[in-house]
């Protein structure tokens, strides 16, 4: 508590450096991951077998690539890309294709659990195309979006400390200073602040969930998967 | 792109292909590590796994406790445990079996939760014990989707297995963590490429498996004729 306490500017740094890029690579996940879903989604309903074929290839890689296991993955990315060893934006590119990678299946899941009845009643309301996309499909298969949502952002909360390893910093650089220097206490302190930013998100995502959905109660996340 | 050839020269020299360092040698220690963790992992998930799945009981703190352990930082929790015992390969296994517990945990009681309960009924009706329930008749049920549990268990234990190497232990994160320290590119490149590899071929291992299981837990879904029958 004493050397939190005396290092609290240091702390402050490292949690608002892993806040920010955590936020970013779950955002900029969710954000693509939501029109290829919806694409895979939708191809997979074409009367056409080639597109039942891609949308089933889309999926297959997103699940190839959250197989590649996360240092490797941060090592060859900048090798790629030409980026400096030392780069954030590696390490945002690599947690944004893990979170893009669970994001993309359960947003198709997600779309595939809506009862086909109800799609048809709204198409015989008169809604069109991108008014039943919007004000039916989208709302009501929201929950379990937002369940995935979760595990989304957990998993890259805690993935990113991996980053102290390449040298970004973050959070995680209290764990490898702190065993350098063969001090529990840096990275005790590294995973608490970890967990409780893990937290918070959650608690972000559910209240928004509240928020946006106030008709559904928010699926929980876990369990199943 | 003289990256990607001295990367292809680091994999193709014969002098990483032999010895203590070698990349079979490195690559065993990898498998033989991630065996060693997912046995010690399946001591505690098993029993535990089967005991929620076949009574339902604790079931919300099973839930509860998995996800809290995934919330926890592999790299923290690794160093950690390794500060607080000794250096060694021994406390290394242990913080990567704690980490590995969730996903075999998940698998195991999922699976068995899933299994029609009038199917559990009528298997109970015909005169079996508990234990022929479990072993006769929720195990093979359950079986892929215990094995996608394993699936992704082993998974995560190669990949943690490969940040394990920043506290000393051997396997292929070696020479991801010796390279960036020295800053030899191709070598961390050469081990990262070997580690993905291994990583995808041991999914492909595990979805043939996962598609046997399911082909022998209900073959009513393999066989169109035999579906049509029961739908």
């Amino acid at each position: 508590m004493n050397w939190a306490l005396a290092n609290r500017d240091l702390l402050v740094e490292l949690t608002w450096q892993h806040v920010w890029v955590s936020a970013v690579c779950i955002l900029l996940g969710f954000a693509l991951a939501l029109p290829v879903g919806w694409f895979a989604y939708a191809a997979n309903r074409s009367p056409r077998r080639p597109m039942r074929q891609l949308s089933g290839g889309v999926l297959s890689i997103g699940s190839i690539l959250y197989t590649i296991p996360s240092l490797p993955l941060l090592v060859i990315l900048p090798s790629l890309l030409g980026l400096p060893w030392l780069s954030v934006l590696s390490i945002v590119i690599a947690l944004t294709v893990y979170a893009f990678a669970i994001m993309v299946r359960s947003v198709a899941d997600a779309l595939r659990s809506v009862p086909p009845m109800v799609l048809d009643s709204a198409t015989a309301c008169g809604y069109s195309r991108t008014q039943r996309a919007l004000t039916v499909t989208l709302p009501l298969a929201g929950p379990v979006m937002l369940a995935s949502l979760r595990v989304v952002s957990v998993s890259t909360v805690s993935l990113l400390s991996i980053g102290a390893l390449t040298g970004v910093r973050n959070l995680g650089s209290l764990f490898t200073n702190g065993y350098n220097r063969d001090f529990t206490t840096e990275i005790a302190t590294g995973i608490v602040l970890t967990v409780i930013v893990a937290l918070v998100f959650d608690a972000i995502i559910v209240a928004s969930g509240r928020l946006l959905m106030p008709w559904s109660r928010v699926v929980r996340a876990g369990g199943g998967e | 792109m003289s990256l990607i050839n001295d990367t292809v020269a680091w994999l193709t020299d014969s002098a990483q292909w032999s010895g203590g360092s070698g990349i079979p040698w490195r690559v065993a220690q990898h498998l033989g590590y991630t065996t060693i963790t997912v046995l010690a992992a399946s001591v505690v998930a098993v029993p535990l796994g089967l005991y929620v799945g076949h009574t339902g009981r604790w079931k919300n703190t099973a839930v509860l406790v998995t996800g809290a352990l995934r919330a926890l930082p592999t790299l923290g929790l690794i160093t950690l445990i390794v500060l607080l015992t000794s250096v060694g390969l021994t406390p290394a296994i242990i913080a990567l079996a704690v980490l590995c517990i969730p996903p075999l945990l998940a698998g195991i009681y999922s699976g068995l939760e899933a299994v029609d309960p009038a199917t559990v009924d009528a298997a109970r009706a015909q005169g079996m014990t508990e234990t022929q329930v479990i072993t006769r008749v929720e195990l093979p049920l359950a079986l892929p989707l215990i094995i996608g549990g394993l699936r992704s268990a082993v998974l995560q234990v190669i990949a943690t297995a490969t940040v394990a190497a920043f506290i000393g232990v051997g396997g292929l994160g070696r020479y991801i963590i010796d390279g960036l320290a020295v800053r030899d590119t191709p070598r961390v490149l050469g081990g990262a490429i070997i580690v993905v590899v291994l990583a995808l071929l041991i999914d492909a291992l595990f979805a043939v498996g996962q598609r046997l299981a399911f082909r022998h837990a209900s073959p009513a879904d393999s066989h169109p004729q035999l579906k049509e029958k029961t739908a």
